[in-house]
């Protein structure tokens, strides 16, 4: 048998998501540590570095603005550079994109209302640490939760994110439409979710570890933690 | 000494809270106003830095943490 994932959950002041993405990792079999945000590395070992959703310090200055400064920080993007893999939710996303881990911000949505519901995504690319357990193009549910998940950047920026195939996820309708009927907070392109250079480091707004269980909705999210598990 | 930092967005970059403080000005009955942004005051008070030295500081702090420089423009107001 391999040697199961060593995933390291970090906890910031105000997270609020971190046991449901460390249950959804151990039931693919991963090893957990919560990782407190003053601690100055990763547990030896560590494949993956995890970012949880919720609102750390209290979304004061801006979303994730704080935690992006947080002592751990330097450690996760040491891990980023050997090429280690980090994965961000929600506002996780919005700490790697303030931390310079991953291009672009996160601003407050188009209609102004915090969204809490299920939601259709196109995974780009299944050929990411991340994404090889979904065919590709498949149109996966996943669930929003945050007031502030509209992805902007200078235009450059989008078409570099384009051209090279760092989009992970695009909000769409049922059908795989990535239309803009089907963009829930006024993201450019529709984008749910981008990789770094490397493609070892991924942000998204929606939460996989809420869709974990048949029993709560589905199990859309579980594909994304058994290929990082098989990692 | 006081100083004031006044971060706003860059003009490129959607507001929909400002939108949305116009769309209520202009139904309480407001006129002539033609578009309004959000943004944010941090006064500051220095402690024994004054004039260019005072400035490199306030800039540091703007591009480290005040402001994200993706989406939000800053100007630094001191004496």
């Amino acid at each position: 048998m391999t040697k199961p994932l060593k995933a390291a959950v970090l906890l910031f002041p105000g997270s609020n998501r971190e046991r449901d993405v460390a249950r959804a990792l151990a039931g693919v079999g991963a090893e957990v540590e919560i990782v407190w945000h003053e601690s100055a590395r990763l547990p030896p070992g560590t494949d993956l570095a995890v970012l949880p959703g919720g609102f750390s310090y209290g979304d004061y200055l801006r979303c994730g603005a704080i935690a992006a400064r947080a002592p751990v920080m330097a450690a996760v993007a040491e891990h980023a550079a050997r090429g280690g893999l980090v994965l961000g939710i929600c506002n996780g996303f919005q700490i790697l994109c303030e931390a310079g881990l991953l291009p672009g911000a996160l601003m407050r949505n188009a209609g102004l209302k915090f969204i809490c519901r299920l939601q259709t995504l196109r995974v780009e690319t299944n050929r990411t640490p991340f994404t090889r357990g979904y065919g590709a193009g498949a149109v996966v549910t996943y669930a929003l939760a945050h007031g502030e998940g509209a992805y902007v950047a200078i235009a450059q920026e989008i078409e570099a994110l384009e051209r090279s195939g760092r989009i992970a996820l695009r909000y769409c309708d049922a059908q795989g439409q990535a239309s803009a009927a089907a963009n829930p907070n006024g993201s450019m392109h529709n984008i749910a979710g981008v990789y770094n250079a490397g493609f070892n480091v991924l942000g998204l707004m929606p939460h996989p570890e809420n869709l974990i269980d048949a029993l709560t909705g589905g199990v859309d999210g579980r594909p994304l933690f058994e290929a990082l598990a098989a990692a | 000494m006081k100083t004031r930092v006044v971060v706003t967005l860059k003009p490129s970059v959607l507001d929909p809270q400002g939108k949305a403080i116009e769309g209520a000005l202009k139904a309480l009955g407001f006129t002539g106003f033609a578009s309004v942004r959000q943004g944010k005051v941090f006064d500051i008070e220095l402690e024994a830095v004054e004039g260019e030295a005072a400035d490199r500081l306030l800039r540091q702090a703007c591009e480290k943490l005040l402001a994200n420089t993706i989406v939000e423009d800053f100007v630094i107001e001191h004496d």
